[in-house]
């Protein structure tokens, strides 16, 4: 069903939604970019539709609102544990269509894989309603065309802002009862979908065991520098590390915590003992790529990486990794190495 | 609310032998069933969780053989009888113990690799009838580094031991050399009916396996148990991964007409 109000007016329906959910969208936070004088748009609650950037890429993507970068699983009293509450209000997230479609990744491997799901995860996942933003044009880095994740129909509110108006659709009956007070009906908006990308990749069927081998990866060995940065703003990497601290104050109390782990950081496949795997970077960067665009589709019939080109947004070695996948669509189907 | 999966359980420590210096065994008060060749998650609050082989079990106990080699190590090795450490799982593919019935078994254990197999052992220990013959044969670094040393007597009683270390000292007059030297002289007739399990390092893992297939051991016919960074133990934390393999679920027993296609 389609609405339209004034900004305003859905200033108060953002503050009606507030009294029972978190609203999180794309936010502006002045001066804290990774160079001096320079912005950060990354995930945070609003309360106001001017809070929301509309028109740039997060950097981070909104993953960390249900799998926090630092989480804690118990709080330790000598040899008593619990969990810690969560907030029981509900989390309403603005996102586009690529990030809705990594959302579908992390509950793959935090509700599907294995045979339990993950508790953390799931209850904070049960809350989640998503307000579908559209790229009016694509982004220079985004390749979700080819990855198939640049439309969606996963969405409970789609929201455009037209200068001083609001047009909204409302595909999901919970959110109705709140809609109707506001504004007045109209034609439903239909959500304009990026449908060509500057960047394109081939994905390859199928990859032969010669491209482990393949000599495509030692360039990573010089110029990747292990600094996780792609795995930290990827929306779909999912992995963790398990660590127990204690208080300094009070040894005899402490947490079980988890905090975000990358397959490209020095110690991710570290047993005590000091024994890894893959210790050169262009093993890492393979282990990377495989996992998004083949081992993962192996497992869930889908690929992981949803082509938001985030990772080269924040390469500090101008590393492409839509490049990395063109160059094993090239070695897998050549024939050639 | 589902019960939480990483939540741990108290278990007492009712008996701790001390195998070597750097490796101690827990017996553990549990009620949990594990199959042989499982793991479970292993922490002590506040210091850390680890993953450990489950070495044996049996009616209301665990034993865990663990090896000083971190800081949650480190820590539980200071524990006393009396004193609990907590766990969760048990986790992981086990070893397909039908697949050995009425076979010959051959084994072969390198350093803690022992573990993982000494519950396998026990079992056809208790039950000979099951297995057509048992062959182990386990390599340690040094002769104070030999693990299960009362084990060992028994089994050679009942089945073919043969126990090798990298660098012998004066008291030793067993075996010097690597495992492989051990699998080229055994004598296999019949391959077809031979199962073979390869529990150690990566590369005593590998050039062990290609020792038993130069013996024409089919390779379908061999199994090998992988150790890994295992922070989840049920497929969420990613560490484990090789490939689309995650070792805490596919694994940590693997055959090897899969395991040989692993790369890390």
């Amino acid at each position: 069903m389609g609405f339209q109000m004034a900004k305003d007016e859905f200033n108060l329906l953002l503050k009606k939604l507030g009294k029972s959910n978190r609203i999180f969208a794309p936010k502006l936070y002045k001066g804290a970019g990774k160079f001096s004088d320079t912005d950060l748009v990354a995930y945070g609650e609003i309360n106001y539709i001017d809070d929301i950037i509309f028109d740039t890429k997060t950097s981070f993507s909104a993953k960390e609102i249900v799998f926090p970068i630092n989480q804690t699983m118990f709080y330790f009293t000598e040899e008593e544990y619990r969990e810690p509450a969560i907030d029981e209000r509900g989390i309403i997230i603005f996102l586009r269509a690529c990030d809705i479609h990594a959302f579908k990744r992390l509950d793959a491997i935090f509700l599907e894989n294995g045979p339990y799901k993950d508790n953390y995860y799931e209850k904070l996942r049960k809350k989640v309603k998503f307000f579908l933003m559209e790229c009016a044009e694509s982004f220079s880095s985004c390749f979700c065309v080819s990855m198939n994740t640049n439309r969606t129909e996963e969405y409970s509110v789609f929201v455009r802002k037209e200068n001083d108006t609001v047009f909204c659709q409302v595909k999901d009956n919970d959110f109705l009862s709140v809609f109707n007070h506001y504004g007045m009906t109209c034609k439903d908006p239909v959500p304009d979908f990026v449908s060509d990308n500057t960047i394109q990749v081939k994905i390859p069927s199928d990859i032969s065991e010669k491209l482990y081998n393949s000599s495509m990866w030692d360039e990573y060995n010089q110029r990747c520098i292990a600094c996780g940065r792609c795995n930290i703003s990827c929306p779909t990497c999912s992995c963790f590390t398990v660590q127990d601290i204690f208080y300094r104050d009070n040894p005899a109390s402490g947490e079980r915590q988890r905090v975000w782990a990358g397959c490209l950081i020095d110690g991710f496949t570290e047993m005590a003992g000091g024994h890894g795997f893959r210790q050169s970077k262009g093993d890492r960067m393979r282990f990377k790529a495989m996992h998004k665009i083949y081992d993962f589709r192996r497992r869930f019939g889908f690929d992981m990486c949803v082509g938001c080109g985030r990772c080269d947004d924040v390469c500090p070695e101008y590393i492409s990794f839509p490049g990395i996948i063109n160059k094993v669509y090239e070695t897998s189907t050549e024939g050639g190495e | 609310m589902a019960v939480n999966v990483y939540a741990p359980h108290r278990a007492k420590i009712l008996n701790i032998n001390r195998q070597t210096e750097i490796d101690y065994t827990f017996t553990l008060e549990a009620d949990v069933k594990p199959l042989n060749g499982q793991f479970l998650e292993v922490s002590v609050p506040r210091v850390g969780e680890c993953p450990i082989s489950v070495s044996d079990f049996g009616e209301g106990y665990l034993e865990l053989t663990i090896r000083r080699v971190g800081k949650v190590t480190n820590f539980i090795h200071d524990l006393k009888v009396g004193d609990s450490l907590f766990i969760r799982g048990p986790y992981g593919k086990g070893f397909p113990l039908a697949a050995f019935l009425g076979k010959r078994l051959i084994i072969a254990a390198g350093g803690t690799g022992l573990a993982p197999v000494k519950s396998v052992i026990n079992n056809f220990c208790r039950n000979p009838g099951d297995i057509d013959k048992l062959d182990l044969l386990a390599g340690f670094k040094t002769p104070a580094d030999v693990l299960f040393k009362a084990e060992l007597q028994e089994w050679s009683k009942k089945f073919n031991v043969q126990v090798t270390v990298d660098k012998g000292d004066s008291s030793w007059s067993g075996r010097v050399g690597l495992i492989t030297n051990l699998v080229k002289e055994l004598t296999i007739e019949n391959t077809d009916n031979t199962r073979v399990i390869i529990v150690g390092p990566p590369l005593m893992m590998k050039f062990t396996a290609l020792e038993f297939i130069n013996k024409s051991i089919p390779e379908k016919n061999i199994w090998f148990s992988f150790e890994r960074k295992m922070c989840c133990g049920i497929g969420k934390c990613g560490h484990c991964k090789i490939d689309n393999t995650y070792v805490c679920l596919e694994g940590p027993v693997i055959n090897y007409v899969q395991a040989k296609r692993l790369i890390d």
